[in-house]
């Protein structure tokens, strides 16, 4: 890492890979077992399977990817509907970053490493990011991200014939695991009471976007609530309850 | 329209994974690295963002547990929406301790669908 001092930088990067043996990394680890398994159903093959673990990373982004390929949509359409569902990394990003970088970071450095984020990364880096010394953050979540997501390749390539196996309730459990841990660790994880509120806010508005707007809910969901959130907080810090 | 069977070719698919789902994925981490370099830590407009961020992803565990993909939908969502709240009662209950909700809500769901066989069974 260029924006690292030697020893000291290697220290953070395996610091951040010890990070495959968290909560975070093993619980996705288990919704990558459960998606290998709905590639395997949807008869992805597995070399696909694998390339879209390492190319797209997030796994929502990937579901989304194997329904349109399963429904047959065209191209145009299958890229509207994995990008639209992924804007909201945008804001991800652009909340990760300045908790990472320093002024020395050089923005190439952020691109690239930008591509292992996605929401277990997001939360594992804002849970840690505190107690690591700044000039080292971004040694830390690129020792996390690259770690994790390469133990994701690996893993889809080595279940993908054995998962089919996988009996009914044991997958359904599987793809519950990820709502849940997402539920409980960001609440724990969110410090300020904006964030809280966002989370109360973004939970009804997400189901009631779906029925108005299904193509858009997450995004509307994300922006009024957000925003909604943030004006509440705004409000009730100035003295004045909404 | 050119789809995921257009070309009869072992890298098409490739091609395809690559441009609907690698670069409709990655632009917006891009934008997002442009974005978040600009912001100030502790600024007013990373709060806004950082909220925006959290509803979103709230909107998308509503989501998850609502509108579930795989085996999952063939879990009543009462017993989804039931085991995920007590699941998270139990978190909070528990002093923010995330795997005591975890596995409550795991254990809700498995032992809700049993029940529910054996209701299906006995009546």
């Amino acid at each position: 890492m260029s924006n690292s001092s030697g020893q000291s930088g290697a220290f953070w990067f395996l610091k951040g890979a010890r990070g495959i043996a968290s909560l975070p990394a093993i619980i996705l680890m288990s919704a990558f077992v459960g998606f290998c398994g709905f590639a395997v159903e949807a008869g992805v093959p597995l070399g696909e399977a694998v390339f879209m673990t390492g190319m797209i990373w997030a796994l929502p982004a990937k579901v989304l990817l194997v329904g349109s390929i399963l429904a047959g949509v065209s191209l145009p359409a299958a890229f509207i509907t994995v990008a639209l569902s992924s804007i909201r990394l945008m804001p991800m990003v652009a909340a990760l970053i300045p908790e990472i970088r320093t002024e020395k970071t050089p923005t190439w450095l952020l691109l690239l490493l930008s591509h292992f984020i996605a929401i277990t990364a997001y939360v594992f880096t804002m849970e840690r990011i505190r107690d690591v010394p700044r000039e080292h953050r971004v040694s830390f979540f690129a020792g996390f991200g690259m770690t994790v997501t390469t133990a994701n390749i690996v893993l889809v390539a080595v279940i993908y014939s054995t998962v089919a196996n996988l009996p009914a309730m044991v997958a359904g459990a599987l793809f519950f695991l990820t709502p849940v841990y997402f539920l409980t660790s960001i609440w724990a994880s969110t410090r300020e009471r904006a964030g809280h509120i966002a989370m109360v806010i973004g939970l009804a508005l997400g189901p009631l976007f779906h029925q108005v707007a299904p193509e858009f809910d997450i995004l509307y969901a994300g922006l009024v609530g957000g925003t909604l959130a943030f004006v509440i907080d705004r409000f009730w810090k100035s003295g004045v309850r909404p | 329209m050119i789809s995921y069977e257009t070309f009869d070719t072992w890298w098409w698919p490739y091609v395809f994974i690559a441009i609907a789902g690698w670069l409709a994925t990655d632009i917006w981490r891009w934008l997002g690295v442009l974005v978040g370099n600009r912001l100030k830590q502790d600024s007013a407009a990373l709060t806004w963002v950082r909220a925006v961020a959290t509803a979103l992803l709230a909107a998308v565990i509503a989501k998850l547990i609502l509108y579930p993909v795989g085996e999952l939908q063939n879990v009543p969502v009462a017993i989804r929406l039931f085991a995920a709240c007590i699941g998270f009662g139990a978190f909070l209950i528990s002093g923010k301790r995330i795997w005591v909700g975890i596995i409550v809500a795991l254990g809700l769901l498995v032992g809700g669908q049993f029940l529910a066989a054996a209701a299906l069974s006995v009546g």
